[in-house]
């Protein structure tokens, strides 16, 4: 036979190598690969265990209350960018968006204006229009997120600063139905507020979502690849769009949590926001690169920041050895991701 | 037969086999991107439990003549008609619907999703009452007992673990996976661009048994392919496109590989060669 087949490969050699036994190592890296949120869940439990070693007041109910108080409104603002992060986008204008829908509806709400109820849901549909404005320039004119967030960071923070006149409102002045998300109440030794409550319900049905429908499937794909999503049949800009809107109405959800965690309406609330939440995603084990990790690394991520904010201050050490630490494993958490994709049969 | 002019929807070519209605039927398909000419005039023909395949040097328009099959371009001019009805694919999402998948050559899947998630992508089952009407959860017991049905079925038993993410596959392993995807819901023509290209011998022979057991079970296949000896191996016929035209369709009988070539090259012509049993 005339052939133009290149001659076959060595294979023999490749299969032998392919059937050798896996080191410690390597069965590491395949169980980090196969469940992400393992190393961020190893790295909480370390934290744990030394700050309550360095001074045992950490582990208390009431300093552990406090910590999830903290943590709520980075955690919350850390789901939406986590479902944006999963499609290899990332999302800067999170504070920005908070910021508008949070100043919008208060000063509406300002002295009995508009009735809490209508606030709220205000606040989530201008959070969710603000989400799907970034989602429609990244889809429609094809821009990169960073850079469309970056614009928007600033365009929304300018209408919130505008709006507002750089004031204040303080949760007096509001419907209580507004600063409710700061109500605690006792469970068990510890105190938990509605905000906590309502970030662990906004974890529960984003985390299903991801996880047990095919929208869940669809944007893993799309992060992943989006080409290949796309010649599978999957509308790729409509999944987009839907996870920038949803990652939006998220951001306004969480306004309604800072509201209570603040006492107060203030455009000066967050200022870190951004990279918090994206901290938190990194630690919590997604990657950057899209497609990659689980919303629950996510509120360990958060938990694991709010731990070490917490550990240190009780251990008496300068706030900027958080800053440090916290650096540190971010650089860490995204060196172990770049290890994990390496993985191979 | 006289193999003489190429005037599109005329029955001019050599080893049309019967008068059966052709599953898949294109007619005089004209397609240009500017000056460029892709498509010029081409006519197609694929019958029931067949494997047709298309050849032809770079440019010839194998690309071009796939993509219009399969609803990736839309054709100037032409017809298209499947199962004798006229059909017209506007997206890959219509052919598909209509029953025609197509494995591409990049294979088109998602390397950190697991291989039932890759097999139901985009048409993923969701579990019955209201778990999966209300709160839309997916079958995932249900999905991969039947992904890994549909790897048995065609002989696929390396993989086992249909839980396993595709990137920790081989080359090989993740062509069967698209080619099972395929199979699994291919109700009327699958579509194989270059298959082989990118694989070894021995996976490149289990590519080929597969192919064959999609035709053993009836179902029509479309293969693009440069590799001569595979072609050879498993089709029935042969398109054999040359500069945007069908220079004429031969089949392993009537001729041999390097005559397949000399009219793939323009070095002969289905005229001067009408093979074995064509004339």
């Amino acid at each position: 036979m005339t052939t133009t087949t290149p001659p076959p490969p060595p294979t023999t050699a490749a299969q032998q190598f392919a059937l050798r036994r896996h080191s410690p190592l390597q069965r590491v890296q395949h169980l980090l690969h196969a469940h992400p949120a393992i190393s961020p869940f190893l790295v909480l439990v370390i934290a744990f265990v030394v700050f309550s070693t360095l001074n045992p007041r950490f582990a208390s109910p009431n300093s552990l209350s406090l910590v999830l108080q903290q943590v709520a409104v980075i955690g919350a603002l850390a789901v939406g960018q986590t479902l944006i992060i999963l499609t290899a986008g990332i999302d800067l204008s999170v504070g920005a968006i908070v910021i508008l829908a949070m100043m919008l509806s208060a000063k509406l709400a300002e002295g009995q204006g508009l009735p809490g109820a209508l606030a709220i849901c205000l606040a989530i549909a201008v959070g969710a229009a603000a989400g799907a404005l970034n989602g429609a320039l990244v889809t429609r004119l094809k821009l990169p997120p960073f850079i469309v967030t970056l614009g928007t960071l600033s365009v929304f923070t300018a209408i919130g600063l505008l709006y507002s006149s750089g004031q204040s409102v303080q949760a007096t002045d509001l419907p209580p139905v507004l600063s409710w998300t700061g109500e605690s109440f006792p469970l068990g030794p510890f105190r938990i507020t509605i905000g906590v409550v309502a970030v662990v319900v906004l974890y529960l049905a984003v985390g299903f979502a991801l996880s047990k429908t095919a929208w869940g499937r669809h944007v893993y794909a799309v992060g992943d690849d989006k080409e290949a999503a796309r010649l599978a049949g999957i509308r790729v800009d409509r999944v987009l769009l839907g996870v920038y809107l949803a990652a939006g109405a998220i951001y306004g959800i969480t306004a309604w949590i800072l509201i209570g965690r603040a006492g107060a309406a203030s455009p000066n609330a967050i200022t870190d926001a951004n990279l918090e939440s994206i901290t938190a995603v990194v630690i919590g084990g997604t990657s950057l690169f899209g497609g990659r990790g689980a919303l629950l690394g996510t509120l360990l991520g958060a938990l694991i920041v709010g731990f070490f904010r917490s550990g240190l201050a009780l251990a008496g050490v300068d706030d900027q050895y958080r800053v440090l630490a916290v650096g540190l494993l971010v650089i860490l958490a995204v060196a172990v991701d770049q290890w994990i994709r390496k993985v191979r049969a | 037969m006289t193999a003489t002019t190429h005037t599109p929807g005329s029955r001019l070519h050599t080893a049309e086999p019967d008068q059966r209605t052709p599953v898949l039927s294109a007619r005089g398909l004209v397609k240009t991107f500017g000056k460029v000419v892709g498509l010029d005039g081409v006519d197609l023909n694929l019958y029931p439990g067949e494997v047709l395949a298309v050849i032809g040097d770079n440019g010839a328009g194998k690309s071009t003549l796939i993509k219009c099959l399969t609803g990736a371009l839309t054709p100037d001019a032409g017809e298209l008609f499947l199962e004798g009805r006229p059909a017209h694919f506007k997206r890959p999402q219509d052919a598909r619907d209509a029953g025609i998948e197509t494995v591409y050559q990049t294979l088109a899947v998602v390397p950190a999703l697991d291989i039932a998630s890759n097999l139901f992508l985009g048409r993923e089952k969701r579990r019955r009452g209201p778990l999966g009407t209300v709160f839309r959860m997916l079958d995932q017991k249900g999905m991969r007992r039947e992904a890994a049905q549909a790897l048995a079925d065609l002989g696929i038993g390396t993989l086992q673990n249909v839980a396993q993410a595709v990137e920790t596959l081989s080359g090989g392993q993740r062509q069967a996976v698209s080619v099972a995807r395929a199979a699994a819901f291919g109700s009327k023509v699958i579509v194989l661009d270059e298959p082989t290209a990118a694989l070894g011998v021995k996976e490149s022979n289990q590519v080929l048994r597969m192919i064959e057991e999609v035709r053993s079970r009836g179902l029509p296949v479309i293969l693009i392919s440069h590799n001569m000896p595979h072609v050879f191996e498993v089709a029935d016929r042969i398109h054999i496109q040359r500069l945007g035209r069908c220079a004429g369709v031969v089949t392993p009988q009537s001729h041999t590989m390097p005559e397949a070539v000399a009219i793939m090259t323009g070095a002969t012509t289905l005229e001067q060669n009408p093979g074995q049993h064509g004339a």
